[in-house]
């Protein structure tokens, strides 16, 4: 096995452990998107409406700011000690876009034990077609969230960076309102939006129905994974390192 | 040679202005060898530990390590070499030797070789009954073996210390030092050490003194002490300018005024003392001791254009 594959290995168990150690974080990780979709859902007595939204909400947010922790390991020094280590920096990006990745799709999975309150009963294989899609969702965004936060200075500056942006890319995802719906300058605001495929694949496998076709949601999501890792390796191979 | 660095040259750009910290600097170290840069805050000295670790692309000059460059064999140095930096880099969330176990993986160690690597340095540095606590739960002295014993984990031929005493208390420098030197006797491991504690730099085989990115002396702490002739008697005055041009004129000796102190070397101090308290103005405290390498870093950094005038 390369040294790439290891060193990615090693790094995504040390997300998965910090996570573990950090009981506030273990405990608070799925209550807050529960409560706004269980709060909504009631407001507007229907269930079903803001589900696949409200799992957006949650990957999103999840995936986004697990990468503070980036900037904590540049603050305690991890960081430099990985970027003196002869692995490759893309195990640097790998490990914590898997770790982060794997620990937001969990968060979001939590919803998907309230399918049958929602009024969804997809069969497994939809079921696990949907679980890969929040893990391909989770990839998205954790990635965004690394590249962003690989040159902010503080936690604090990321918070309002990232703030600005997932917003809106959250309000204009068909979470809020359907693509179909919206007024043409809005639609082609969301179609550039990574979110909007994202959530489109998921309406089609709980669903069975979507405003984009699958494959089509799939490559544009796998071509924003291709695109961020891509700038992500670029980022950490760049000297001198913003992080020492 | 382990180390050779050329020509050596470092500026940092900030928006306006630009900052030397290393300037035309040359440095060789040998196997075994552990060799200390001296100097106060801002002199260059983690410059060149950044720039030696890789983190820092040298600018102008020649940096090799083991034979490779540092720039254009970066991972073949990296595997090569082992850094504790001035803070501690464990992960506080992680135990010992869960942190050893990642970063032997990072350096591409697996397997019953990795398991042990981490058995020998967890004996190497007393940290056995330790190896399953919370690296945050360690003590400062402790933390500092445990960031010891991860630098040496992958057996570099060369170690990289960043002022490593920082924050220690005495015992627990004694036992880094042990640990350290115990090291380069076991396996040959040379070590290039910054640190402004000049008790720490007398322990080392070689020094460096640095001032304002420039290389301002070398050789053995025995042979730098050697340079200062003499006794060093030191002494306030209430009016110092006076004292030094009394010193200088009447006496005709070479004294250097630093932070309000005049220091000043002759043989037979005590001879001296009697006679100064005399005839100089205002004398405030005086006394002499034997020299020390902090005597001796004063008498190279002195600025040359005081030395020029006191000679």
């Amino acid at each position: 096995m390369s040294l790439l594959l290891r060193a990615t290995g090693v790094l995504l168990t040390r997300e998965w452990l910090r996570f573990w150690r950090e009981k506030a974080r273990v405990a608070g990780f799925a209550a807050a998107p529960l409560l706004f979709w269980l709060v909504v859902s009631l407001g507007f007595n229907d269930f079903g409406r803001f589900f696949t939204g409200s799992i957006a909400l949650s990957l999103m947010f999840a995936a986004v700011f697990h990468n503070m922790t980036l900037i904590d390991d540049r603050k305690e020094g991890f960081l430099s000690q990985v970027l003196v280590s002869p692995a490759p920096r893309a195990a640097l990006v790998l490990g914590k876009a898997t770790g982060a990745a794997s620990i937001a799709t969990l968060q979001g999975a939590v919803f998907l034990l309230f399918l049958p309150v929602a009024g969804f009963h997809p069969d497994i294989f939809a079921f696990l077609g949907a679980l890969a899609v929040l893990f391909l969702i989770a990839l998205v965004f954790t990635l965004l969230g690394f590249v962003c936060a690989w040159q902010m200075p503080s936690t604090q500056a990321f918070h309002a960076v990232v703030n600005l942006l997932l917003l809106p890319l959250w309000m204009l995802s068909g979470a809020l309102f359907s693509l179909r719906e919206a007024h043409p300058l809005m639609q082609g605001a969301m179609q550039l939006n990574p979110m909007t495929y994202a959530l489109s694949l998921v309406e089609f496998f709980l669903r069975g129905r979507a405003a984009i076709a699958p494959a089509t949601a799939a490559a544009i999501l796998f071509s924003w994974v291709a695109v961020l890792l891509f700038v992500a390796v670029r980022l950490v191979s760049r000297r001198p390192h913003a992080a020492a | 040679m382990l180390v050779a660095v050329e020509n050596l040259t470092y500026r940092y750009q900030d928006r306006k202005q630009s900052r030397t910290a290393l300037e035309g600097f040359h440095l060789h170290l040998n196997k075994r060898e552990i060799l200390g840069l001296v100097g106060p805050n801002g002199s260059g000295k983690s410059t060149l530990l950044k720039i030696l670790s890789t983190i820092l692309p040298p600018q102008t000059g020649k940096v090799e390590i083991c034979g490779y460059d540092a720039v254009r064999h970066s991972a073949a140095v990296r595997e090569r070499i082992g850094v504790v930096f001035q803070r501690s880099t464990l992960d506080r969330l992680l135990t010992v030797e869960e942190n050893l176990r990642a970063l032997g993986v990072l350096h591409g160690l697996q397997g019953r070789a990795l398991l042990e690597r981490i058995q020998a340095v967890l004996e190497l540095f007393h940290l056995v009954d330790r190896r399953h606590d919370l690296a945050g739960t360690l003590s400062g002295g402790l933390l500092r073996r445990a960031e010891l014993a991860r630098a040496f984990l992958h057996e570099p031929r060369l170690l990289l210390l960043d002022e490593p005493s920082t924050g220690l208390d005495p015992t627990a420098r004694e036992d880094f030092w042990q640990a350290l030197l115990a090291l380069r006797d076991a396996a040959g491991t040379a070590v290039l050490l910054s640190t402004h504690l000049f008790e720490e730099a007398e322990l080392c085989d070689s020094l460096y003194f640095l001032a304002q990115g420039r290389l301002a002396a070398q050789g053995t702490p025995e042979a730098l002490l050697a340079a200062v002739g003499g006794d060093v008697i030191t002494l306030r005055s209430a009016r110092p300018e006076a004292a030094e041009a009394c010193l200088r004129e009447q006496f005709q000796l070479h004294p250097t005024l630093r932070e309000g102190a005049l220091y000043v070397e002759v043989p037979q101090a005590h001879t001296w003392i009697p006679r100064l308290v005399e005839a100089l103005p205002e004398v405030e405290e005086i006394g002499f001791h034997r020299p020390t390498l902090a005597d001796a870093y004063r008498k190279f950094t002195t600025a040359p254009s005081a030395q020029e005038a006191a000679a």
